[in-house]
């Protein structure tokens, strides 16, 4: 099976001569469905022009990303529009929800656009709310759910339908801890069942959450963790002393 | 980990058996502090010893023992429970010095060093989430303990990101003869 996203060698250059920035240098990153990875480096580092290429928002300077094995560079402007909208679900720091429209609402929104019945849309947003414990916040507005409650209806509108890829944006950056963590839970419920997610974090606690971490320093990838040992090793006697 | 008031703790809830106390301890803790019968019984003796336990049964700390605390005993674990742990230990941290060391060590990226440690303790740290994440509801106790590590773990990387934050602003700076005097300049915030 192909790779979900896969970038293969991507650089991004802002700007000429002097003021030139390369803001991504030489960038290899697949993820797979099913796998949740996080990306952690310093401001500057590079996380978010690395998310906004992998979401096909933004072209690389040079270099080649693959979504679902489909080479971009070769696509018209309409088909990368299609793929993004059917592929590809972004959650944001600010969870970027309607204020005009119920969580269900804004759950089916991408489907409806894409020309999905509305009844039909709406039965596919609803599964997915009950997925992520939200049935009873279905029919609430923006302004009447907390911010943890708001990110997963985020969430859940970047999962809704046929999407295999999930981007997310420092999505617990404007959460408390637990909120956090229930956002993280959620994600990575999302990744177990087979939405590839990659997941740009400053904050370790969050990043702990994903199958991998890569590290970003200065464009590059520098390092990356090592798939986990479980948490068994924790509890052997003297581990950690 | 006091064990001594972990087990006043215990018997405040009401008398108890030795072996009873060894089991509660373990699943209140989340089981992260294994405790052998032993130590139990030791500690038991002395308790008894200062006027904290009292003891029914044959004699001796042995399991037919029922233990119950005293009046002193329980002073003994309101005090403690409302004593501020020490939280201000020396600056001699293991990694802190690594890093010190480091910088007088011609050759060293430290950028890379700093990684290296950062990338060890994020692992750990999903070994933790892991198990979080596997963590029932109701297993409060074990999620603290966790959340404990967690927030002790993640302290240590932002230690190493601001340290590589501010070591890239440095400029270059020639290594003097004598390292800088940290030591007495942090003895102040001590007691």
């Amino acid at each position: 099976m192909s790779a979900a996203i896969e970038l293969r060698q991507v650089s991004k250059v802002y700007g000429e001569g002097r003021a030139e920035v390369h803001a991504l240098r030489e960038v290899d990153l697949s993820v797979r469905g099913g796998e949740l990875v996080a990306v952690m480096g310093p401001s500057g580092s590079g996380k978010s022009t690395l998310l906004t290429i992998a979401g096909t928002l933004e072209e690389p300077t040079s270099g080649d990303v693959f979504i679902a094995g489909h080479e971009l560079a070769g696509m018209s402007r309409n088909d990368r529009a299609r793929l993004r909208r059917r592929s590809i679900g972004y959650v944001f720091q600010d969870y970027n929800l309607l204020a005009g429209l119920t969580a269900v609402e804004n759950v089916s929104l991408p489907l409806e656009l894409d020309g999905v019945k509305g009844k039909v849309a709406r039965a596919a947003a609803m599964e997915v709310l009950a997925k992520l414990d939200l049935t009873e916040r279905a029919t609430r507005y923006p302004d009447e759910l907390s911010g943890g409650e708001s990110q997963r209806v985020a969430i859940a509108r970047a999962v809704v339908g046929e999407r295999r890829l999930l981007l997310a944006d420092e999505p617990t950056g404007a959460l408390d801890s637990l909120s956090g963590e229930t956002v993280m839970r959620m994600l990575r419920l999302a990744s177990q069942q087979g939405v590839a997610g990659v997941v740009v974090t400053h904050d370790a606690q969050m990043a702990s959450w994903a199958d991998r971490v890569v590290f970003l320093r200065d464009g590059r990838v520098v390092d990356q963790t090592a798939p986990s040992a479980g948490p068994e090793s924790l509890l052997a006697p003297g581990a950690g002393k | 980990m006091s064990i001594r008031h972990a087990l006043l703790a215990l018997l405040s809830e009401g008398p108890k058996y030795g072996l009873q106390l060894r089991q509660e301890f373990e699943s209140r803790t989340g089981e992260v502090w294994p405790l052998n019968v032993g130590q139990v019984y030791t500690t038991l003796q002395r308790l008894e010893r200062d006027g904290f336990v009292e003891s029914e049964g044959s004699g001796g700390a042995g399991p037919q023992n029922v233990f119950t605390i005293t009046p002193p005993g329980s002073d003994e674990l309101t005090e403690w429970l409302r004593t501020p742990p020490d939280v201000i230990p020396p600056p001699r941290d293991e990694l802190v010095i690594k890093l010190l060391v480091a910088m007088r060590v011609p050759g060293v990226d430290l950028a890379e060093l700093l990684q290296v440690h950062r990338r060890h303790l994020v692992q750990a740290m999903q070994e933790y989430t892991h198990l979080k994440g596997e963590i029932a509801e109701d297993e409060v106790e074990l999620a603290l303990v966790v959340d404990s590590e967690l927030f002790r773990l993640e302290a240590i990387v932002r230690w190493l990101d601001t340290a590589d934050a501010r070591l890239k602003r440095l400029p270059a700076r020639a290594a003097s003869k004598d390292a800088p005097r940290v030591g007495r300049r942090i003895a102040g915030i001590r007691r």
